[in-house]
């Protein structure tokens, strides 16, 4: 069966890119405050890439990828252009909604532990996604869960069929949860910090299962995370997200060895990539700002080293840094020269 | 199962738990835990025999449970063929307290099983819903809660008038609010959890949602509560037949007996205690019971 998903979505229009976002903003209006989780995100995925979304806790990351699928609470407001396979998300229907989530768009949540439900036994959860969308039969159904299992790399797949969750460990809680996600062959999966609830040694399994199911059946995948390795391995695209904004953009080695805004340089710079041990780790001073007010002026710039005037008053302009990178900075200015790097980071 | 060899070196077999031979079902489990539950498994036994004898009643050989004697009145335990006495008309305790468990049971179980329907349903729409819908029926429910139960029960039927049908509804009136503030907290606990969320993110509506999911986790508690719940209407029940609101007179019944042997009890209190021992044992049975199947059906132990 995972030879019939890679013919049905290998060949789908390369032109027309699977995810396009354009100025999406979203808030959360109550009575008390308005939160703006997202302050205008832009970007593209094509058909079979992978974009990796960074960014500290609030940064607006899951918010704007729930927002794909507008799995948020009534209160939350979407605003912008949010076209998902070529279909405008935010006119959609509540039937048409949900028919899209799991056929068209599926994800992966951040812990395995509570995503399952524990009174059902995991081949009766991945079927109920598959007779959702599909007109088979529960045999048919079940058949093609045990196929799944097996295609994420569940050991002895047939007695975990009838396994509740609570009888597995996490990593192959998250290969159930993988392998429901990937039941009706998405086109697009999120994943919403898949590995982060998991051990070391299950991440990387998990992650390096996950890019190789991605290649297999073509689909495009956002991955959400806040671990820049993680986002190294995986990756196609990164975005860094900071105060709902996607600070910079681009290819994933460009990014990560050539950080141009200096919250992405700081957030490198943080990690521990053998320094002398004796050495402190040098951390982003400051905190992120409240989500509750806006801001004039760059957000960023109450904990940036270079923050000049109008960095506070004016919003910094989005600067292309050649084919599908940008940063939203001042620092990354031609004349400037290459040499605005404040320290040296080592890939 | 030929599973048990999984190539080793490849980065499954780190993950790959140690072998298990038998994949036990849900109901597996829960029976395999009530098995070793003796004190579960005795009071079970005793709702069985209690269930059995009341529903066998009219085939049992047994003394007709209305059939009066003017010499027989008030005879101690074991007097002349009457195993248990008999009562202040002479009718025939055991016959009496037999045919009385019918009424008792019903009293007992239509009620909470009804109650469970309808306050249930309230609560799992409430607790799933929220807002509005949720304030308007929890409210509802406060009102009701004002009253003490046995107030509540007496109360209705007092105002509807006595007779088994009244005492039926106004049991099932009381019972509504607890039972759908259980469902209520339990599905809202169960609406917050990231498998709801993953089901509405695999195209799930809210109907299908609540049908597998909410009832799937609410069911199990709930259900524990309203078996709780039995004794507690057995009681009330009686308490009502004694206040002469349930049952009407010729109609066996143990609280209605207790009632009229109450007059009695200096005369001959061992047959005066026997239908409060029923209803005792029997309370107690489903109290004991409930808690055991609670233990029992709990999965993440």
């Amino acid at each position: 069966m995972p030879n019939d998903q890679v013919a049905t979505s290998s060949a789908p229009d390369t032109a027309v890119p699977i995810v396009d976002v354009q100025g999406m903003s979203v808030k959360f209006v109550s009575r008390e405050a308005t939160v703006y989780a997202v302050n205008g995100v832009d970007f593209r995925l094509m058909p079979g890439e992978v974009l990796c979304v960074i960014g500290e806790s609030g940064s607006g990351k899951s918010v704007s990828m729930r927002a794909l699928m507008r799995l948020l609470p009534d209160k939350a407001q979407i605003a912008g252009k949010v076209h998902v396979s070529g279909r405008d998300v935010l006119s959609m229907t509540q039937s048409e909604l949900t028919a899209m989530r799991g056929r068209d768009v599926s994800m992966i949540f951040q812990e395995p532990m509570t995503a399952l439900d524990p009174v059902y036994t995991i081949g009766d959860q991945i079927s109920e996604t598959i007779l959702r969308h599909e007109p088979v039969g529960r045999d048919v159904a079940m058949k093609r869960a045990l196929d799944l299992l097996e295609f994420v790399r569940v050991p002895s797949a047939a007695r975990r069929l009838k396994s509740y969750p609570f009888e597995l460990s996490g990593g192959l809680r998250q290969r159930a949860m993988i392998a429901m996600a990937l039941s009706c062959s998405p086109k697009l999966l999120l994943a919403d910090e898949p590995t982060t609830a998991l051990d070391a040694t299950v991440q990387i399994q998990v992650l390096i299962l996950l890019r190789k199911l991605q290649k297999e059946m073509g689909m495009g995948m956002i991955f959400v995370t806040h671990d820049l390795s993680v986002a190294a391995q995986v990756a196609d695209k990164v975005a860094v997200m900071y105060a709902g904004q996607i600070v910079e953009m681009g290819h994933v080695r460009d990014v990560l060895r050539n950080p141009q805004h200096p919250y992405t340089q700081g957030m490198l710079a943080s990690t521990v990539h053998g320094q002398d041990r004796n050495k402190d780790i040098p951390a982003i001073p400051g905190s992120p700002p409240d989500m509750r007010l806006r801001v004039a002026g760059c957000s960023f710039a109450p904990r940036c080293p270079h923050a000049s005037e109008s960095c506070h008053t004016s919003e910094p302009p989005r600067v292309a840094l050649g084919a599908d990178r940008y940063a939203r900075c001042i620092l990354p200015d031609p004349s400037r020269g290459p040499n605005i790097m404040p320290q040296k980071v080592s890939a | 199962m030929t599973d048990t060899n999984i190539s080793l070196g490849t980065a499954d077999a780190l993950i790959s738990e140690p072998q298990q031979d038998r994949v036990r079902t849900y109901w597996q489990l829960v029976r395999l835990r009530l098995r070793h539950d003796k004190v579960t498994l005795f009071f079970g036994a005793i709702i069985l025999t209690i269930v059995l004898l009341a529903v066998l009643a009219p085939i049992l050989p047994l003394r007709d449970p209305l059939e009066t004697g003017m010499i027989n009145r008030l005879k101690p335990v074991g007097y002349q063929g009457f195993i248990l006495g008999t009562d202040e008309l002479g009718r025939d305790m055991l016959s009496r307290i037999i045919w009385g468990g019918r009424s008792s049971l019903l009293m007992g179980l239509l009620p909470v099983a009804l109650a469970l329907l309808i306050g249930g349903g309230l609560g799992v729409i409430a607790g799933f819903m929220g807002g509005t819908v949720n304030m308007i029926i929890m409210r509802v429910m406060d009102v009701f809660y004002a009253f003490p139960s046995i107030l509540l029960a007496v109360a209705i039927s007092g105002a509807m008038g006595g007779g088994m049908m009244n005492g039926l509804i106004s049991l099932t009136v009381v019972f509504i609010p607890p039972l759908c503030r259980v469902a209520e907290t339990a599905t809202t606990q169960v609406r917050g959890l990231d498998f709801v969320e993953a089901a509405r993110a695999s195209g799930a509506g809210p109907a299908s949602i609540i049908g597998t999911h909410i009832l799937g986790n609410v069911l199990a508690p709930v259900f524990v509560y309203a078996s709780g719940m039995v004794s507690v209407s057995i009681l009330v029940a009686s308490g009502l037949s004694f206040l002469g609101l349930g049952v009407a007179p010729p109609t066996p019944d143990w609280g209605l007996m207790l009632s009229t042997l109450r007059q009695a009890i200096y005369v001959n209190p061992v047959v005066c205690a026997i239908p409060g021992i029923a209803i005792l044992i029997t309370s107690l049975s489903f109290n004991m019971v409930s808690d055991g199947l609670r233990q029992a059906m709990d999965v993440k132990m």
